[in-house]
């Protein structure tokens, strides 16, 4: 306990720094201005998620595999705060593109790629709260979380094979690309700390799936007497 | 300062969003301790 709020307050203090940085210390972005500022979180929160979506694809691998239930809570841990990840970037885009581009939304081949694994892991979860049988929930959604990482390499790469509406990549877009050395510098601490906010609450919401476990284990136990 | 409520919106929104989900966890730790603790004591009684 006293370690996860070490972590908590750690991960907090991290996230002001960045917000002084994002507003502070980057410049201030010629074309867009002060609406560029949104970028920092934006873009991070988006790696944090799919980084999020990675780990939930290696533990239901690692579930269908092994059967070990700590891959299965780990996956529903990842699911969710990948999900709180995506929220952000479908709600923080909209905001950034409504006074640039003229519209909140179009369905580019990023933007509904994006919603599209939005939709994939909110059925995940509801996949998961159908299913009362423990080992067959785990495998299904499992299977089922295999399926919808196929769509994370897809909002990866949308911006990179197809021109749409969203702009191309800044960041690992080959030439011609790439940021201001100061806002290069602010962006990936930027994603470095969003990745360890991350981390905290997958580990807050690691210690719920565990102690659910803990509970269905005693409830055996007091039906079984 | 063009812009300067679409920014402040972006990030209140963004973190309020954040925010929102670790309350739901730690209210969802807390029901969930609560029954664990009701478990152990009926189940020691029952012993």
């Amino acid at each position: 306990m006293g370690k996860r709020i070490v972590f908590g307050v750690a991960a907090v203090l991290l996230v002001v720094a960045a917000a002084y940085a994002n507003f502070f210390v980057a410049p201030t972005e010629r074309t867009m201005g002060l609406i560029q500022r949104i970028f920092y979180f934006h873009a991070a929160t988006a790696w944090a998620g799919e980084t999020t979506f990675f780990v939930c694809f290696v533990a239901n691998l690692l579930y269908i595999w092994k059967r070990n239930p700590k891959y299965d809570w780990l996956g529903v841990t990842c699911a969710e705060v990948g999900l709180v990840c995506i929220t952000v970037v479908l709600i923080t885009g909209p905001i950034w593109a409504h006074p640039v581009w003229g519209i909140w939304w179009t369905w580019d081949a990023r933007l509904t790629s994006t919603f599209v694994l939005w939709l994939l892991y909110i059925s995940y979860l509801l996949l998961r709260s159908l299913i009362e049988e423990p080992d067959r929930r785990a495998l299904l959604s499992a299977l089922f979380g295999v399926f919808a990482f196929l769509d994370v390499p897809l909002v990866f790469f949308s911006i990179r094979w197809w021109r749409t509406q969203h702009p191309a990549p800044v960041i690992m877009g080959g030439s011609g690309s790439g940021l201001d050395p100061t806002m290069n510098k602010v962006f990936f601490f930027n994603v470095l700390v969003m990745h360890i906010f991350a981390a905290f609450l997958i580990v807050e919401r690691y210690v719920v799936e565990k102690m659910k476990n803990d509970v269905e284990l005693l409830q055996r136990e007091a039906e079984a007497q | 300062m063009k812009n300067l409520d679409s920014v402040f919106a972006a990030y209140l929104i963004g973190w309020a969003v954040f925010f929102i989900f670790f309350v739901t966890l730690v209210k969802r730790t807390s029901d969930i301790r609560a029954e664990l603790e009701r478990l152990k004591n009926s189940l020691s009684r029952s012993k």
